[in-house]
């Protein structure tokens, strides 16, 4: 099965990146874009077939690299 | 004072601190590739500055997990000194070794210029040769030097004294216009709770000669010698 995890920042942590692409889409002529904030998605594969184990091992895996919690959230699925 | 520098695929500046560190302590660092896994028996270890793993992730997160850091914690929870320059402070974040993390510049752009520090505490093994209130004019050379934590962890790092320099005015006075990167608090360097991890975004091996502009990061690597030698 895969895991697809999603990276987010924290609220309240500043997001020059996110705050950038809103004035680019506002140089579009794009309008009604209020806030934008961007992260990041990883896709893992993993060889685990026992989905509360998979979850488990996604989970570490977020906590001890793919996010830095003083920061960013995560969240995941996983799919078969 | 034998030093052991420790060298990542990516990292550019571990020449240049170990010329400085060899400029006031007379003895050459041994270079420690990130793949092995015990750092020799030392007084000092060095993380220098350098785009470990392509700032892949985050930056110093890959390096952060790379086979010598575990020995790196090891030798730093038990006592070891540690310095960490530019990726060397965002990777001894990533590790967990200081608070904090080091976010992208808030300009967005790369700032690579002179820049003043402040030194708020003089009293530590890093910063003994200087007085507090000094002011020491250095480079950055970075991408992600903007310093974020929590208000609950800054607050703890100001009331601790371990907010060692903060981006200034070449008078000492800390202002807005003065923080290349939009560091919270204009930090640029802090200590760890024990005083012997010390993490900062600006380069001092780069400001210990004449011709480099500037000799005034040179009292750093004067601090630890000295430091070393009353303990």
């Amino acid at each position: 099965m895969k895991a697809h995890i999603k990276i987010t920042l924290k609220n309240g942590v500043l997001d020059p990146q996110g705050k950038a692409i809103q004035g680019a889409l506002g140089h579009l002529g794009i309008s009604g874009v209020g806030d934008v904030r961007q992260g990041k998605f990883i896709e893992v594969e993993l060889a685990e077939t026992d989905e509360a184990k998979a979850r488990a091992t996604v989970e570490k895996m977020c906590r001890e690299l793919l996010a830095n919690m003083v920061i960013e959230n995560y969240a995941f699925e996983l799919v078969r | 004072m034998r030093a052991c520098v420790i060298v990542f695929p990516g990292t550019n500046r571990e020449r240049d601190i170990a010329e400085a560190i060899e400029g006031v302590s007379g003895q050459p660092s041994r270079m420690i590739w990130h793949g092995d896994t015990e750092v020799p028996k030392c007084d000092l270890i060095v993380l220098p500055g350098g785009f470990s793993y392509g700032d892949y992730l985050r930056t110093g997160a890959m390096a952060a997990h790379s086979p010598i850091m575990r020995d790196v914690v090891a030798k730093a929870k038990a006592g070891t000194p540690v310095l960490g320059v530019c990726n060397g402070f965002q990777t001894l974040c990533e590790a967990g070794l200081l608070p904090g993390i080091l976010l992208r510049n808030a300009s967005l752009k790369f700032v690579c210029k002179d820049v003043h520090l402040r030194v708020d505490n003089a009293a530590t093994l890093y910063t003994n040769r200087y007085r507090t209130g000094d002011v020491a004019q250095v480079i950055v050379a970075h991408g992600d030097g903007n310093y974020f934590a929590d208000a609950a962890a800054l607050d703890e790092l100001e009331a601790e004294n371990r907010v060692v320099f903060r981006y200034a005015t070449p008078a000492g006075e800390v202002t807005q216009a003065a923080n290349p990167n939009g560091s919270q608090r204009n930090i640029a360097g802090i200590i760890d709770k024990r005083g012997r991890i010390l993490g900062m975004m600006p380069h001092p091996e780069n400001a210990c000669e004449t011709t480099l502009g500037s000799t005034q990061g040179r009292p750093l690597f004067e601090s630890i010698v000295a430091g070393m030698a009353a303990a």
